[in-house]
């Protein structure tokens, strides 16, 4: 079984058996509701994926003159434009893509030795999804507590600080963040190493089963191995962790504020309910579920920096796959990249919508 | 002589910490509340009532705090209690019912939740199939089906959710409720119904209840003593036939003027002159002086204090006190 094959089943498996419980258990709107998002998700990424398609092959240049330079003759630029099929018809053009994106083929790369790019990608998703993960459960984290924290402390030194740290690590460009990150821990102090996600030569020695090192590492027992993973994945997540993480201190703050002024928080204070009890059950679920829909909404915002975060870091992903293949002109590694984004973020938003659902019991389609 | 009062508050004062200067919502307020009657509590809006209503929990918060004051509650001290020993007394032996049951209530929460979940905060050894019992029997007595225990709040009517709201103060069998507006956003059928449910569970669970309103006429159908708050001091309390044929306070006699009947003649409608005054700098001597139609030259040099006229009224006013006609 290849790695994508393999991460695709730990993931779809349970998240399908769950979803059938969902549509058997769950109200008639809900049922409706869901079927609805599920059947809308496919236009929109079919939508996506072509106008990836339009936009790409309206850009000027094409990847066999930006394989051969100028120093290419016409015949050989012909000849190789035969072998790509870039001389058929655009329309032509378009139904190959179509099919490919309907049998998740993703064709050939057009550019060096030709790799399947499900190959590619099999390699270099799971090493997306590896810094993505991190950096989100570190961006909620720091969300919820900090937000949490300063709102309970509304108004004083510590509030104002949490405050500002949120507004200028979301004002960060991130590329200049990670640089300075790369200089302090890996220049100037030489803690952490700055580029790739394992050492290259205990690389050798990992087993690839998921191509997620981590949890490759853990279940062959490779401690050196993690442990040089773990190294490698602290610079990336903290980049992409703190930058998000702004956004989300603030949003909890200001839920987590409102629902604490709520008459049901002051009722329940008035049923000698315990204060513990008060905010974290009565209050922070409530305040969740607008950071919830949040979530669903920055999934676009994370892959957006994971982009930027893996050229900087040197990250075999898919973002750098996707900046490497773009300067070539290789259509199809940038369409189907930007196609599995697009069915990322659908399937996430959906995800979201689902929970939000099942949390707020208002919510009724 | 009555029996102890169920509730005696003896000097509150409730101050606001404002960047005005520091503002008191309740001052030298003295009052009992007996046991198993209906005390209502009027006045306008921002006179300090609902402040006070909280405060008689200790349940106010920043930037409300009590400055002086003794709480006796059936013996007790509530000033002295630890904040843990007053979270069993507030839904323990204190109920309290908000203003508005459709923000009240949680609304991620099913009924049943917040009703075990306060006999759990009281009584953390009962098993959860008891206290379902518990709740279960409570509704019902309350006309709530058992059924509708187990949907939201927001698939609930005002005046359903208000019979909830009810059920929760009750959970825990306590004395006192304390119920802040009740019947403020119900429309005047539910209205009735919900008093009605009042006077029957005033007998059936021996409840003393104080009813914080602006509606003299919610207090006219109820309640059996009243307590009229101006500007932040208590000026009348006493019968409420009494006070109703009978008012002493002139701001009482205004307020009780300005309710509009059908039955009167008169087609202007009683208009008190001026407006309550700023909390911030409150006027010198009795507050009502600048709004009294019988002021006299000490009403603005000295503050009249609750004296007692009749069987049983007080009244702050200097028109009843020697000190006032010498």
């Amino acid at each position: 079984m290849s790695p994508l094959a393999i991460i695709f089943t730990i993931i779809g498996i349970p998240s399908l058996v769950l979803l059938i419980y969902i549509l058997i258990r769950g109200s008639t709107g809900l049922r409706r509701y869901i079927l609805t998002r599920i059947g809308l998700t496919l236009p929109m990424v079919f939508i996506l994926g072509s106008l990836v398609f339009f936009i790409m092959h309206i850009l000027p240049g094409d990847p066999v003159s930006s394989a051969l330079g100028p120093k290419g003759t016409p015949e050989m630029v012909e000849r190789i434009r035969e072998n790509l099929g870039l001389n058929k018809p655009l329309i032509a053009q378009y139904g190959d893509f179509l099919k490919n994106m309907i049998t998740l083929d993703f064709g050939n790369s057009l550019v060096g030795g030709h790799r399947p790019i499900i190959d590619e990608m099999s390699e270099r998703f799971p090493a997306t999804l590896e810094l993505v993960i991190p950096a989100s459960i570190l961006a909620l984290f720091i969300g919820v507590i900090g937000g949490t924290y300063a709102a309970a402390r509304r108004k004083t030194a510590r509030d104002y600080s949490l405050r500002l740290y949120s507004v200028i690590i979301y004002s960060l460009p991130i590329f200049w963040f990670g640089l300075m990150l790369q200089l302090l821990f890996g220049v100037v102090l030489k803690w952490l190493p700055i580029s790739g996600r394992i050492d290259p030569v205990i690389g050798t020695s990992l087993e690839h089963v998921t191509n997620l090192y981590f949890i490759d590492a853990l279940i062959s027992g490779n401690w050196s191995a993690l442990a040089s993973v773990i190294i490698h994945l602290v610079l990336p997540t903290f980049t992409l962790g703190l930058i998000l993480s702004g956004v989300f201190v603030r949003m909890t703050r200001i839920n987590v504020i409102e629902t604490l002024q709520a008459d049901y928080i002051a009722a329940a204070r008035a049923r000698g309910i315990r204060e513990h009890i008060v905010v974290y059950r009565h209050a922070l679920k409530n305040a969740m579920i607008p950071v919830i829909t949040l979530i669903g909404l920055q999934v676009a915002i994370l892959l957006a920096g994971a982009v930027l975060t893996e050229t900087i870091f040197s990250w075999p992903g898919m973002g750098s796959y996707l900046v490497l293949r773009i300067s070539s002109r290789d259509y199809t590694a940038v369409q189907s990249v930007i196609t599995m984004f697009a069915l990322l973020v659908a399937v996430i938003s959906l995800a979201v919508d689902i929970i939000y659902s099942l949390l707020d019991p208002r919510v009724r389609y | 002589m009555p029996a102890k009062p169920l509730f005696s508050i003896r000097d509150l004062d409730v101050e606001y910490h404002t960047r005005g200067g520091d503002v008191r919502a309740v001052e030298s307020v003295s009052f009992d509340i007996r046991r198993g009657e209906i005390l209502g509590l009027v006045g306008e809006s921002a006179c300090g009532k609902s402040t006070m209503g909280k405060a008689l929990m200790r349940l106010h918060r920043k930037p409300a705090r009590i400055t002086n004051g003794q709480l006796l509650f059936d013996g007790r001290d509530l000033m002295t209690l630890t904040e843990d020993e007053m979270r069993f007394v507030r839904g323990g032996e204190i109920g309290m019912v908000f203003q508005d049951p459709m923000t009240s209530l949680n609304p991620v929460q099913k009924i049943i939740e917040h009703l075990t979940e306060t006999i759990h905060a009281h009584e953390p050894n009962t098993t959860n199939e008891e206290a379902h019992r518990r709740a279960g029997e409570l509704a019902e007595k309350l006309g709530i089906r058992s059924e509708r225990l187990n949907e939201y709040p927001h698939q609930m009517s005002g005046g359903m959710r208000q019979r909830v709201m009810i059920s929760l103060a009750l959970a825990l069998r306590a004395k006192l409720v304390i119920a802040d507006e009740p019947t403020t956003s119900l429309d005047v059928i539910v209205e009735a119904n919900f008093l009605d449910l009042l006077r029957e569970l005033r007998h059936e669970f021996d409840l003393t209840i104080l009813l914080i309103t602006h509606n003299i006429g919610v207090v006219a159908e109820i309640c059996d003593r009243v307590a009229v708050m101006y500007a932040a001091h208590l000026v009348e309390i006493g019968d409420v036939r009494k006070i109703f044929t009978n008012p002493k306070h002139p701001y009482t006699r205004g307020l009780l003027r300005s309710v509009p009947n059908i039955d009167l003649d008169d087609k202007d409608l009683y208009k008190m002159e001026g407006a309550p005054p700023s909390l911030l700098d409150p006027p010198s001597g009795c507050r009502f002086h600048p709004r009294c139609p019988d002021r006299m030259k000490i009403c603005s040099r000295k503050n009249p204090v609750l004296q007692k006229v009749g069987s049983d009224s007080q009244v702050a006013c200097w028109l009843y006190s020697k000190e006032g006609k010498a």
